[in-house]
């Protein structure tokens, strides 16, 4: 295909750019339609204790196309570099790769990611044969001191996790669009279709998101909404929008006009 | 002898392996792993490693998660 327009992670392609995590649905098939609706080739996942006295028969990895979609680990609910280190640690052994998304909180309440435990913990990783993707704040120097740690992406949060607000500091992400060398990921924080279109208009990579669709009313309809977004945003990127004016621009010609 | 499995109490016959657990807690063909005292055990050692008493052993398995 002549206008193939592939992201790429850890030296593999994809052509979805969303990513979607699998947390927060009803049940495993609802997880499983959500991923589909949504087109997505990447999909997050938790690391946890397996609970010894009821092991449950199903597991959310058999409902999954492993074929077809990639295992992006992620360090979620981990507050100190060493505990992230751990967790990384155990996920790749659990043998899906080296993938592995970044995320050391720092706040309880916000969520926010303690930048200098993440930075830290990144370089420990990376070293380790990790592909770290990190999650941080839409701070240009942080997604600085990531990349030069040699992590293969940034991913800077639109606003907190699970708040839908939307990217709340566009003019950061341009900056670190701008400074950056690996793909700018946006995870975390939007709400609807516009969010992640408006993501992807900046020239972001891709968007990382979960409780938008799966908190969504109908979470089917809204991943189908959430892929739709992403590629009207991509396209228009590279398509190239007109410049913002204050006056009118005529769309007819004056010529041949009535007298 | 007593080990800590994910957190509790645990009372094991002597000598089981890491592959023995795995395989009476039903988790055999699940994509786990295991951590013992702070160090993830690779996969190829279960069979060898016999859990000692006092151990720490933690399972973790992958869930929904954003």
């Amino acid at each position: 295909m002549a206008d193939e327009d592939l992201l790429c992670l850890g030296g593999k392609t994809y052509h979805s750019r969303l990513i979607v995590g699998t947390g927060k649905y009803r049940d495993f098939a609802e997880t499983r339609a959500a991923i589909d609706a949504a087109g997505a080739e990447i999909v997050t996942v938790a690391v946890r204790r397996v609970n010894i006295t009821d092991p449950g028969k199903e597991n959310l990895l058999d409902h999954l196309d492993l074929s077809r979609i990639t295992i992006l680990p992620n360090t979620a609910g981990c507050s100190t570099a060493s505990e992230a280190i751990r967790t990384a640690r155990l996920a790749r052994e659990a043998g899906v790769g080296t993938l592995l998304k970044l995320e050391v909180i720092g706040d309880d309440q916000t969520l926010f990611p303690d930048v200098a435990a993440t930075i830290e913990a990144a370089a420990v990783l990376v070293k380790e044969g990790f592909t770290v993707l990190p999650y941080i704040t839409d701070d240009p120097i942080a997604a600085r001191r990531l990349q030069d740690a040699g992590c293969a992406a940034v991913m800077p949060l639109a606003a907190p996790i699970g708040s839908g607000l939307g990217i709340r500091n566009p003019y950061n992400i341009k900056i670190i669009l701008e400074q950056s060398r690996v793909p700018v990921i946006v995870d975390a924080g939007v709400g609807t279709a516009s969010d992640v279109a408006l993501a992807m208009e900046l020239g972001c990579d891709a968007v990382l998101l979960n409780t938008a669709i799966a908190g969504a009313t109908h979470p089917l309809l809204m991943a189908e909404a959430m892929r739709l977004g992403v590629e009207a945003g991509r396209k228009a990127f590279r398509a190239g929008r007109i410049p913002r004016k204050l006056y009118a621009t005529a769309s007819s010609p004056i010529e041949g006009l009535l007298q | 002898m007593r080990v800590t499995l994910n957190g509790e109490p645990r009372d094991l016959r002597e000598g089981l392996t890491v592959a023995e657990l795995v395989g009476d807690l039903g988790l055999r063909a699940r994509r786990i792993a295991v951590e013992i005292n702070l160090d993830v055990l690779p996969r190829d050692d279960y069979p060898r490693r016999a859990l000692c008493d006092g151990d720490v052993v933690e399972i973790v398995q992958f869930i929904g998660g954003g």
